[in-house]
């Protein structure tokens, strides 16, 4: 089962709820958790474990063979993300831009421009008791998230059975590294915060699932503070509220600490149960 | 010598677009015929990636001697404009086109 923690606006508490929801169900049963906000990892920073492998991470990009080159202009034409342009005789390619599609690289006439792997990030493995750990890293420099996102993916795939319970950490946001963590989960929570910004950002998270077709739920985190917005918004939307953090200032000492909350803060250990008792049970209702 | 501007508009008292990766149109003006064209450039919003690059090679198409433009070039679009033979003056995205022309010729503004 994959579950991937995804919010909208950034800092509402994504790396805090998937860290202590795969620490706590990692008492009693084997999880994975996966890092995926692979420009800024940072569930790293709560869970420590065992060091299992480490993979650098490519992307192919094509190459200028200039001698080869007549120059016909057809590999700018066929880009559709301007990574190619022609001046005069000469080709520019920005590597960053590339979404490695090979257009140019397949259709050049003259074979001008091989594929050649780019280093774009690393993925490391740790192992934790029950619990194993997974995080991608993006290079500095590097624009796109999504290969390296899609890379880790297939690694959790050939690697895990399917059976375990998988949580995705995505980016916040609702671009393609969000779609591209997000698109074949079983269920997205949506974490979020109960101020105008968090309601304002949950709404496009919303409207991105949807259109996803995806199961998913709220998280109101740091509940207390704001405004009753973002509860009535999901009322009157029917997404299910699966849980309400409270807003304390224990929590915010033990992760600037980089601590793990649940053990020492029994509200947060009960939002966690409740998280994880009705997830399955909306799971299994759709089973039926 | 031909100028080309980064504008929201195409009319002399346009205001100037600060980006150049993003203008709506580059104005063209050639201070020795009087000759006064543009660009529309405005279908680069549909564009998520390679704004600078797309932009500056449709400008050297242009092949103006000068540039007058407000923000300056990002990384991408500096590196197509390295080995280019314009001039690129910038500091002018707040003013009109025309403010932008006297800024230029009174040395205020810029060079990139």
């Amino acid at each position: 089962m994959k579950i991937a923690i995804a919010s909208g606006k950034g800092g509402t508490g994504k790396t805090t709820l998937a860290t202590n929801l795969t620490a706590y169900l990692a008492e009693e049963d084997e999880v994975v958790l996966i890092d995926l906000d692979v420009e800024e990892p940072n569930s790293g920073l709560f869970i420590k474990g065992e060091f299992v492998y480490k993979e650098d991470k490519y992307k192919m990009i094509p190459e200028w063979e200039q001698d080869r080159c007549t120059p016909c202009g057809l590999c700018q034409e066929v880009c559709n993300f301007h990574a190619i342009i022609q001046l005069s005789d000469q080709i520019m390619l920005f590597s960053e831009l590339c979404h490695s599609c090979y257009a140019c690289s397949e259709l050049c006439p003259t074979s001008a421009l091989p594929m050649i792997p780019q280093k774009m990030g690393e993925m490391k493995h740790y192992r934790n008791g029950n619990l194993s750990f997974v995080e991608s890293r993006l290079d500095i420099g590097q624009e796109q998230a999504v290969p390296l996102i899609a890379q880790t993916k297939e690694y959790i795939d050939t690697h895990f059975s399917e059976k375990m319970i998988k949580f995705f950490d995505a980016p916040p946001g609702t671009s393609c590294p969000v779609i591209e963590v997000t698109k074949d989960v079983d269920f997205v929570i949506l974490v979020t915060e109960p101020t105008p910004f968090g309601l304002h950002d949950l709404k496009l998270a919303v409207d991105t699932m949807r259109e996803l077709n995806r199961n998913y739920g709220v998280v109101v985190n740091r509940h207390g503070i704001g405004n009753d917005d973002v509860l009535e918004y999901c009322q009157n939307e029917n997404i299910p509220v699966l849980a309400k953090i409270p807003n304390d200032r224990s929590i915010a000492e033990l992760y600037s600490r980089g601590e793990l909350v649940y053990q020492k803060v029994p509200a947060v250990k009960e939002q966690l149960i409740k998280i994880m008792d009705q997830i399955l049970e909306l799971k299994n209702g759709e089973a039926k | 010598m031909k100028i080309a501007f980064t504008t929201k508009g195409t009319e002399w008292d346009s205001m100037m677009d600060p980006r150049l990766g993003r203008t709506e149109f580059i104005l063209l003006y050639d201070d020795e015929t009087g000759e006064f064209s543009h660009y529309d450039n405005r279908a680069i919003e549909h564009t998520a990636h390679g704004a600078g690059p797309k932009t500056v090679q449709k400008l050297l198409e242009l092949n103006p001697d000068i540039l007058i433009t407000g923000n300056g070039p990002g990384g991408n679009a500096a590196a197509v404009l390295k080995n280019a033979p314009l001039k690129i003056y910038i500091g002018a995205g707040e003013m009109t086109v025309k403010e932008a022309l006297s800024a230029y010729k009174n040395g205020e503004l810029m060079s990139f």
